[in-house]
Formats: structure tokens, C-alpha cells, sequence
């Protein structure tokens, strides 16, 4: 079984982000960026079902600019066996990422034996959205285990314990399949810099959404980014007394 | 593709027996859509023996009809199933929209990926009928985004929108089902019990964090939040270390609350954390360190040892 993994480069998620000022946007020139830490989840599931004997290659793959390859090369270096870049300048949307996955999970037959998986992040922390797991699934018509805790991949099936508001979901789904990775589904391991050394001579191809044939164009428009507003500045108290006097009295909180 | 009427269909959630109040919260957020179209809303209920949910869903005020689809293969909310039924009604409709709970985020994006549209998550505004606002970068910024697609597929964020009142008195219409996918199948659920007020509905939370050092500890933070009558929630490092189930974390990945007023405990206040809580009426912080950025957002702030000052707390209060 073969397990294609997306990975995005965003902004660190320790990088307390700036409005730019004419409100185009988020100031992302000279901020560090690193792989979308749920990436990095969906990454060490893959590459411990590949060390448990489940999965027989790792292929990671990111849509973006071409500084996006620092994302493949920590996936490489945490024991991913191939990269592929899909390069384009222009804002990538969910509906776009996901199409251009589709294209490659049919590229690399993923769906041939019938037995390929998708992992990805359940979420990528610049644009919260929420989405590209659940589109791809669509679009390739294959089940869906999003926000999993718990993948356990079996004959012709997979098992996924998902991360649902009043607690816990397992669901079965038929090979193929998409997950999406929760917070606490694994701890991904530190690239070792021996394994850092090593990824930098494992091959990343390099494509065009174009040659995919896939039209990414934005079908969003932002039109602006502003500042949320911002909490007044509150008080210390000395003691509980204080606090229960300012909850019952100015808060009328309790 | 033409839609027909500038009409809303809104998912329902429920769990075959009760109508779920975010439900209600996005029937407000599409009446704000309908305001500036004209436009009828419709919620559609699908499940399996859900007649009692229809019932109630009927009575939601500013709701012109109910759409019953009574399945087995909606019995529990399967996006494989649910999709293709969401799929063949929204051609009638301009917006499709859903509560950006676990269960409207797993279905929105696969309804909308078929039908070839962008999906807009969790919206804190309606600035017209194809523009909205929604948080990005752990609501660290607010984007205002507009849609170009014939349909909108829309979650909302359940505590920027009012619930809805009761009072209507919309018909029940039955559609037919699309039938089971065949590609998944449920196999159980473990839900949190508990006494408490739901964590997303509750008017006062009480939070704790890494600073708990327990499980056992938490009972500190319940014996006050059933002194307050409050829901009890966790920050990731609390829940990450075993002291309470998962559906207790608040946060950016977590559940996104705005209470009357927020308690957080021994939580030092990273922006993930934040962005699930910043938008309480009144917060409350107790720390120990008078430098942790939770006492940035804090209305009242106070520098304690929490396992003295919360005692202290529940028997003043
Ligand atoms: C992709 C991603 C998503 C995330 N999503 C979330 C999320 O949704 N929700 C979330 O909460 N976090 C989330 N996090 C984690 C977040 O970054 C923080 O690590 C986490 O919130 C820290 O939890 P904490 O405040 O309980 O722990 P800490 O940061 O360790 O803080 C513990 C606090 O307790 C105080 N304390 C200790 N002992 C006492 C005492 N006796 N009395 C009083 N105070 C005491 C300390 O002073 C300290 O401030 C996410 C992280 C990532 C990378
Ligand atoms: N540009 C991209 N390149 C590769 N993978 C992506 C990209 N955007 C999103 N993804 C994947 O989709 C997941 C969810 O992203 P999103 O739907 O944007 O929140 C991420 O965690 C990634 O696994």
C-alpha cells in the first residue's frame, strides 16, 4: 500500500502573526515558517505504517512556491521516502489542493491495488479551514476519517478513531481512504541529523498544476484582513475576596 | 448550475432524538443571509426515526419548512452517505450552511467539493449575501472573503450567532433518501458523560490547565463549576497529559466557546488557547505567574497558588 502524504509550509505556529497594515494580508516575509504541525502528524503515521510493514512507500507532497520543498525535506528527514512539488505562486485553496491531489493519487495509482491512503493534516493553522481532506475524499469518491486519534490499517480496510465533540468516534472505512490527523493521534519524532543528511539526497520531483491539468485559480476573494478587536486591558486583583467582590459588583459576572 | 430561489437550506444536527442547539445558532446565521435576499430558510433533518427532531425543528422561528429524509443510512451523520442527499438538494438553493461543529466540518467540504464550490469555514459574520468574515491564524486576524460560486457552502461559528427562538410552525415534507455508500460503516461511539451544562452552552466555564498536575485534581475545578452551575473545559496540555477526556479542550483545534464568564486555571494562555476563549464576556485568570499572557486577555487577574485560591474560591461564591 502506498500512503501519499500533503504537506503544507505555514507560518510557525510560535510566530505571533502581523495585520499588514494596508489590510491586504498577514505579514509572512522574514517570519519562520515550518511544516503545519498536523502535517507533521499525518507524516510520522505514515512512516510508522511503512516501519510496522502496512505501507510499502511514503510520498509527500506540498502545493506551493518553491520554498515549499523545506516542507518535503523535514517529511524526507523524519524517514518519508519521495517528494513531489507542485509548484504555483498562487494562493492554494482547498478546493484547489484538492484537485490537484486528486490528480496525482490517480498519477501514482494509488487507488491501483485498491488499497492506497491519504493522510493529511486536519487543519492548516494559517487559513483554519478545515477542508482539503474532506474535498479530496469527494472527489476521488472515497470514505472519509477525519480528525482521527487512532488509525489502524487492516485487510482492505482501515479503523479510525475520530475526535468528535461529545468524545469519541470509530468508524470502518473500505480501502481507499482519506484520514486526517488530530492532535493526539501520534508525538512525530525529531529528525535525526543523520536522517537529515540522508533526505537530502532522496528525489523530490518537481511539477506545474498546469501539467496536472488543474485550474487553481482562488474561488474566494478576500477582500480584506483586519485585526479581531481587541480586549481592554483588565485589572489584578489582591486576593479571592477581591475577585468575588468584582465578579458579584462590577461584573455582575456571578 | 441555476438555483432556483434565493432559498437557505440549513443541516440539521441532532442524534435522532433531539435537535442539537447549534443548530439554532446557524438557522441565525442564515436569517442574516435571508434578511438581505428575501429568501426562505429550510432545515433538513436526516436520520433514521428522527420524527421527534423534525417536530422541534419545525417550531425554530424564521424556518418556512422541514425536509425529513428517514434513512438507516443517516442514522449516525456519515458524510459518505449524507453527501450525495445534501449534493442533490442544494441545487435548489443559494446557500447550503451547517454549525462548524465536528460533525458540519466533516460534511460541509465533501457537499461542497461535489458540487464543484469553495466551502467557507466557521463565519463570525454576514456582511452580505456572498461576503462574510471569518477568523484565520487562530483568530489572530478576521478576513472578510467573498464567494463567486452559485451556492455558498457555509459552517458557522456557533458563538457569534445568536440562537434561534421557537415559536414557528413550518410544515414537514419527506424526501427520499440517496442510500448507504457502502464505503463506511459506524462502529461505536464513546461519549463523555456528565451532569454539567454542555461546554459549548454554557453561560460560565471553569478551565484548567497544565498547572491541575492531575486527573484527580480536576475535582477542585468541578466542585466549583457545580457551585457556579458551569461547564468544565481543559487546555490541550490537560488534556494532552490524561487529566481529562479530549472533548474537554478549548482551543484553536478545540472547541470554541464565549461564556458569560470564563475561569481559566493554571492555563499560561498560548494563542491556540486564546482563540478558543478570547471572545468570553468576562475572563478570569489564576496563575501563579504574573508574567503568563493569560493575564494579557484577563478582566480580573489574580497571582495565586490555584490549589489555594480555588478552594477559596468555591466557598466564597
Ligand atoms: C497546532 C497546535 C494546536 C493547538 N491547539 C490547542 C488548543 O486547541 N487548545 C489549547 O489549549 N492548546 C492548544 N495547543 C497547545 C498550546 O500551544 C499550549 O501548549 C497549551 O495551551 C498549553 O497548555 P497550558 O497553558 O495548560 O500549559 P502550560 O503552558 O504549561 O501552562 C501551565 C500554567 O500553569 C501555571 N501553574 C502551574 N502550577 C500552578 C499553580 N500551582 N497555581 C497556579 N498556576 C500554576 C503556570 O504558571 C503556567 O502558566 C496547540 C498547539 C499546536 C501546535
Ligand atoms: N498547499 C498545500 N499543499 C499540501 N498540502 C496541503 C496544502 N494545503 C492544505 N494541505 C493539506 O490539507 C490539510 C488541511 O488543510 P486546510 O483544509 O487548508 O485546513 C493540511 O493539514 C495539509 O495536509
Amino acid at each position: 500500500m502506498k500512503i501519499l502524504v500533503p504537506v503544507k509550509r505555514v507560518v510557525d505556529y510560535n510566530v505571533k502573526i502581523r495585520v499588514k497594515a494596508d489590510g491586504s494580508g498577514v505579514e509572512t516575509a522574514n517570519v519562520k515558517m515550518s511544516m503545519n504541525p498536523f502535517d507533521e502528524i499525518a507524516v510520522e503515521e505514515a512512516v510508522r505504517c511503512k516501519e510496522a510493514g502496512k505501507a510499502t512507500e511514503v510520498i509527500v507532497v506540498t502545493v506551493g512556491p518553491a520554498a515549499s520543498q523545506e516542507a518535503l525535506r523535514t517529511a524526507l528527514a523524519m524517514g518519508a521516502d519521495r517528494g513531489i512539488l507542485v509548484q504555483t505562486d498562487a494562493e492554494t485553496q482547498p478546493l484547489a489542493v484538492a484537485k490537484v491531489l486528486k490528480a496525482l493519487v490517480d498519477k501514482e495509482g494509488l487507488n491501483r491495488n485498491g488499497s492506497g491512503l491519504v493522510i493529511l493534516g486536519k487543519q492548516a493553522i494559517d487559513d483554519d479551514c478545515n477542508q482539503t481532506g474532506q474535498m479530496l475524499a469527494a472527489l476521488l469518491g472515497w470514505p472519509q476519517g477525519t480528525f482521527a486519534s487512532k488509525v489502524v490499517p487492516g485487510e482492505g480496510a482501515v479503523t479510525v478513531t475520530r475526535e468528535i465533540d461529545g468524545g469519541l468516534e470509530t468508524v470502518e472505512l473500505k480501502l481507499p481512504a482519506v484520514v486526517t490527523a488530530d492532535l493526539r493521534l501520534n508525538e512525530p519524532r525529531y529528525a535525526s541529523l543523520p536522517n537529515i543528511m540522508k533526505a537530502k539526497k532522496k528525489p523530490i520531483d518537481t511539477l506545474t498544476p498546469d501539467a496536472l491539468g488543474v485550474d487553481v485559480a482562488p474561488r474566494l476573494k478576500t477582500l480584506k484582513v483586519a485585526e479581531p478587536a481587541k480586549r481592554k486591558a483588565g485589572v489584578k486583583v489582591a486576593d479571592v475576596a477581591a475577585l468575588v467582590d468584582k465578579l458579584k459588583n462590577d461584573a455582575r459576572a456571578i | 448550475m441555476s438555483n432556483v430561489s434565493g432559498a437557505i437550506l440549513v443541516i440539521a444536527e441532532h442524534d435522532n432524538a433531539a435537535l442539537k442547539p447549534a443548530t439554532l445558532n446557524a438557522v441565525t446565521a442564515a436569517a442574516k443571509i435571508a434578511n438581505s435576499l428575501g429568501g426562505d430558510i429550510h432545515l433538513l433533518v436526516a436520520g433514521q426515526g428522527a420524527e421527534a427532531v423534525a417536530d422541534a425543528a419545525s417550531k425554530v422561528a424564521g424556518v418556512s419548512k422541514v425536509l425529513l429524509a428517514d434513512d438507516a443510512a443517516y442514522a449516525h451523520a456519515l458524510p459518505e452517505n449524507l453527501a450525495p442527499l445534501v449534493v442533490g438538494l442544494a441545487k435548489s438553493y443559494g446557500h447550503v450552511l451547517a454549525a462548524a461543529t465536528s460533525e458540519g466540518k466533516n460534511l460541509l467540504p465533501r457537499v461542497a467539493a461535489l458540487l464543484d464550490v469553495a466551502a467557507i469555514s466557521d463565519i463570525t459574520g454576514v456582511v452580505s449575501a456572498d461576503t462574510f468574515e471569518r477568523p484565520i491564524y487562530a483568530g489572530n486576524a478576521i478576513a472578510t472573503v467573498q464567494s463567486s460560486d452559485a451556492i455558498k457552502v457555509i459552517t458557522v461559528r456557533t458563538t457569534a450567532f445568536e440562537a434561534a427562538a421557537t415559536g414557528g410552525s413550518a410544515a414537514v415534507e419527506s424526501v427520499a433518501g440517496t442510500g448507504d455508500a457502502g464505503s463506511a460503516k459506524f462502529v461505536g461511539q464513546e461519549l463523555t458523560k456528565s451532569e454539567r451544562p454542555e461546554l459549548t452552552q454554557a453561560k460560565i466555564v471553569v478551565s484548567g490547565g497544565r498547572g491541575m498536575q492531575s486527573g484527580e485534581n480536576f475535582k477542585l475545578l468541578e466542585a466549583l463549576a457545580d457551585k457556579l452551575g458551569a461547564a468544565v473545559g481543559a487546555s490541550r496540555a490537560a488534556v494532552d497529559a490524561g487529566f481529562v477526556p479530549n472533548d474537554y479542550q478549548v482551543g484553536q483545534t478545540g472547541k470554541i466557546v464565549a461564556p458569560e464568564l470564563y475561569i481559566a486555571v493554571g492555563i499560561s494562555g498560548a494563542i491556540q488557547h486564546l482563540a478558543g476563549m478570547k471572545d468570553s464576556e468576562v475572563i478570569v485568570a489564576i496563575n501563579k505567574d504574573e508574567e503568563a499572557p493569560i493575564f494579557q486577555v484577563a478582566d480580573y487577574g489574580l497571582v495565586a497558588d490555584l490549589f489555594k485560591a480555588v478552594p477559596e474560591l468555591t466557598s466564597a461564591v
